[in-house]
């Protein structure tokens, strides 16, 4: 916790409570049928974006999943135009033409959230490409979680990465499930991680709820890239408090898993014990933070719910740059 | 205009122009250089597999990479790339190993722009090699061409000669959509007339090959070669066709084609494709629908049959159409 100031935790929190209270209002606002698509919560798992992406600026880039609220949120996608995005609406990050699964920023270095399973891998190690044809130290990083780990795109991109000495950093989010379907049937090790050893690179496995060791950890790996060091596996263990799409019942979840979860892995509660007891941030201050967040959600929803929506002429555009 | 070189000459002198021109042109693919960590000849050992790229690792020796058998973690490693402002050049050796790959040019690369509101920008370039006529059997000689151009996002380029192939080339480079660039692998050693100079062929203007009254015969890539013998053929027999070369399939230039068959009222489709789902039926389609009353006769498709492409010799003769079924064709819409 040395390096980190006062403002960084402040900073810190805000994200990982932005992230939480828009996941916990879209489950509550799916439920009333406004939400259109498929939407995947990203709630419990905030230190893993957040600790990763406070070290990362707007020339750094992030291939994100399915599940890419946090990684937006916490790479600074304006979260009103992500919540009309997830509405349907022309006010929203993509005018409503990507939705839940397609939330992209590039001028925040934010490449897409992903619908495809593992597809993030070869467009992170493009991005990584270009940045070392840039030369400016710029570094990928691609979250994926533990059912893409086993996706060939992965797979082959952990190589790609190496062989080229690309600066990027497979972010391995193991939340335990892929879908319905536990880390222990598809995964043969007992840690994502030790895949690295396999391409050569560096493998390191933290606790994902700490943003403390996210932090510390991503810290390492991305300063490594910066410096020509090329890449890094870093898995975060870690927990989904909802189901793998919003409407999942979760009957493979053991009854009460979420809610011990919840009570001992809640990644918002382990970040405040730490950096309260730290005497850098007060309780009050955190509170002021909660309220001011609270204050946000409600505004995105309100404005997403009265945002209007695309027209027949926004079907035909931008398919192309030029046709 | 006097200079002749080969197609493969052409691409080849399109990538060192455009690699000359702008840092952030990159090639990458299998064997574009050749000999990367080997012990032997390290750099232009191969210069692809057809020696397509040959001498350009040595122009150029950072910015052609040679890549793993890996098509999706370099063909999505080019379309990263070329979201984050480099201008890559990805060669899939052959479309038959799209298979392999295909949702990196499927859903990233041809959906960027529409599913991000029109934010992103991905001038990827993606050559390959199509069509049979190598005995190379069935995962080696498919022509696919009609399945990214199913796709919208994705521009479909098919140049048949080796004029076409320099100024498509170049501005396919140039493009800022993603493009796919369909180099058929028995058009390599076509020699004809090339400028010397840098120059672009706009996408979506069709190549009248040769002016008829009869027929109109719209044929694609290598076909229109095939196509031309029929013709010449069929022109001693005092039958005069137009050969409508689209050059680029996605965009496609309707309006050259629709004029021609309001022009002569027949229509001869020479695909060397499958027929399911082919540009065959697109065009046949088309042209069904916007110029039905100038037709003469029902339209005629020539395409492989709905088969894999053969090996041995004997039936891939049989599979490829051949300028004496183009001429059956065009004599049944008479």
């Amino acid at each position: 916790m040395s390096e980190l100031k006062k403002e960084d935790l402040l900073k810190a929190y805000r994200t990982m409570r932005e992230i939480r209270d828009f996941e916990e209002r879209l489950h509550k606002e799916f439920a009333t049928g406004k939400i259109p698509g498929f939407v995947h919560l990203y709630a419990g798992e905030e230190a893993v974006a957040t600790g990763v992406c406070m070290h990362l600026n707007d020339e750094d880039r992030v291939a994100s999943t399915h599940r890419g609220h946090g990684h937006c949120i916490a790479k600074g996608v304006d979260i009103l135009g992500m919540m009309a995005e997830i509405y349907g609406k022309k006010t929203g990050s993509c005018g409503g033409k990507g939705g839940s699964m397609h939330i992209a920023d590039l001028d925040k270095g934010m490449l897409g959230a992903n619908g495809i399973v593992g597809a993030g891998g070869p467009l992170a190690c493009g991005a990584a490409l270009a940045a070392k044809f840039k030369g400016k130290g710029g570094v990928a990083v691609v979250f994926f979680g533990d059912g893409a780990s086993n996706q060939g795109t992965i797979l082959e991109s952990m190589n790609l990465a190496n062989i080229w000495n690309l600066p990027v950093i497979f972010l391995a989010e193991n939340n335990g499930y892929a879908e319905s379907t536990g880390v222990k049937y598809n995964v043969p090790t007992p840690n994502i991680a030790d895949r690295a050893a396999g391409f050569n690179m560096p493998g390191v496995t933290v606790n994902g709820n700490d943003f403390f060791a996210v932090y510390e950890a991503a810290g390492e790996a991305i300063k490594r890239a910066r410096e020509g060091g090329g890449p890094t596996l870093l898995e975060c263990k870690t927990n989904r408090f909802y189901g793998h799409f919003e409407g999942d019942a979760m009957t493979y979840k053991a009854p009460g898993e979420v809610k011990q979860q919840r009570e001992e892995c809640d990644s918002l509660k382990i970040f405040a014990a730490k950096a309260t007891a730290s005497g850098l941030v007060t309780a009050a201050e955190l509170e002021a933070i909660d309220k001011e967040v609270a204050a946000l959600i409600d505004e995105a929803v309100e404005k997403a719910v009265a945002a209007p929506n695309p027209t027949e002429a926004d079907l035909l555009t931008d398919v192309y740059v030029s046709y | 205009m006097s200079r002749k070189i080969s197609y493969k000459d052409a691409i080849n002198e399109a990538l060192s122009q455009e690699m000359e021109r702008d840092g952030s042109v990159i090639v990458l693919g299998l064997d574009v250089s050749g000999g990367s960590g080997s012990e032997g000849q390290k750099s232009d050992a191969w210069g692809g597999v057809l020696g397509v790229t040959k001498g350009l690792s040595l122009k150029y020796p950072d910015r052609i990479i040679d890549t793993p058998i890996s098509e999706s973690s370099y063909l999505g490693a080019a379309v990263g790339a070329a979201a984050c402002g480099m201008r890559p050049v990805v060669e899939l050796m052959f479309i038959d190993f799209l298979g392999v790959c295909f949702d990196q040019m499927m859903n990233q690369a041809a959906k960027f722009r529409y599913m991000f509101g029109g934010k992103a920008v991905t001038p990827v370039t993606m050559r390959t090699m199509y069509g049979g006529g190598f005995r190379a059997a069935a995962q080696h000689s498919q022509v696919l061409y009609n399945v990214p151009t199913h796709i919208p996002g994705l521009k479909v380029v098919v140049p048949s000669t080796p004029y076409d192939a320099k100024g498509l080339l170049i501005q396919s480079i140039r493009d800022n959509d993603p493009v796919v660039f369909m180099e058929h692998k028995a058009l390599y050693a076509m020699k004809g007339e090339v400028p010397e100079e840098s120059y672009t062929i706009p996408f979506g203007q069709a190549n009248v090959v040769r002016e008829g009254k009869d027929v109109t015969i719209v044929a694609i890539g290598r076909m229109v070669h095939t196509a031309g013998q029929a013709a010449a053929s069929l022109a001693k027999a005092g039958k005069e066709c137009e050969i409508i070369d689209p050059r680029t399939i996605s965009p496609i230039d309707w309006d050259t084609i629709l004029k021609s068959v309001e022009k002569t009222g027949r229509l001869v489709v020479v695909d060397e494709a499958n027929p399911r789902c082919s540009m065959a039926c697109d065009i046949s389609a088309k042209v069904a629908q916007d110029a039905f009353k100038a037709l003469k006769a029902p339209i005629r498709m020539v395409t492989a049959p709905h088969t894999p492409p053969p090996f041995s010799g004997a039936l891939e003769d049989l599979f490829i159409p051949s300028a004496a079924k183009i001429e059956a064709a065009v004599k049944a819409t008479m």
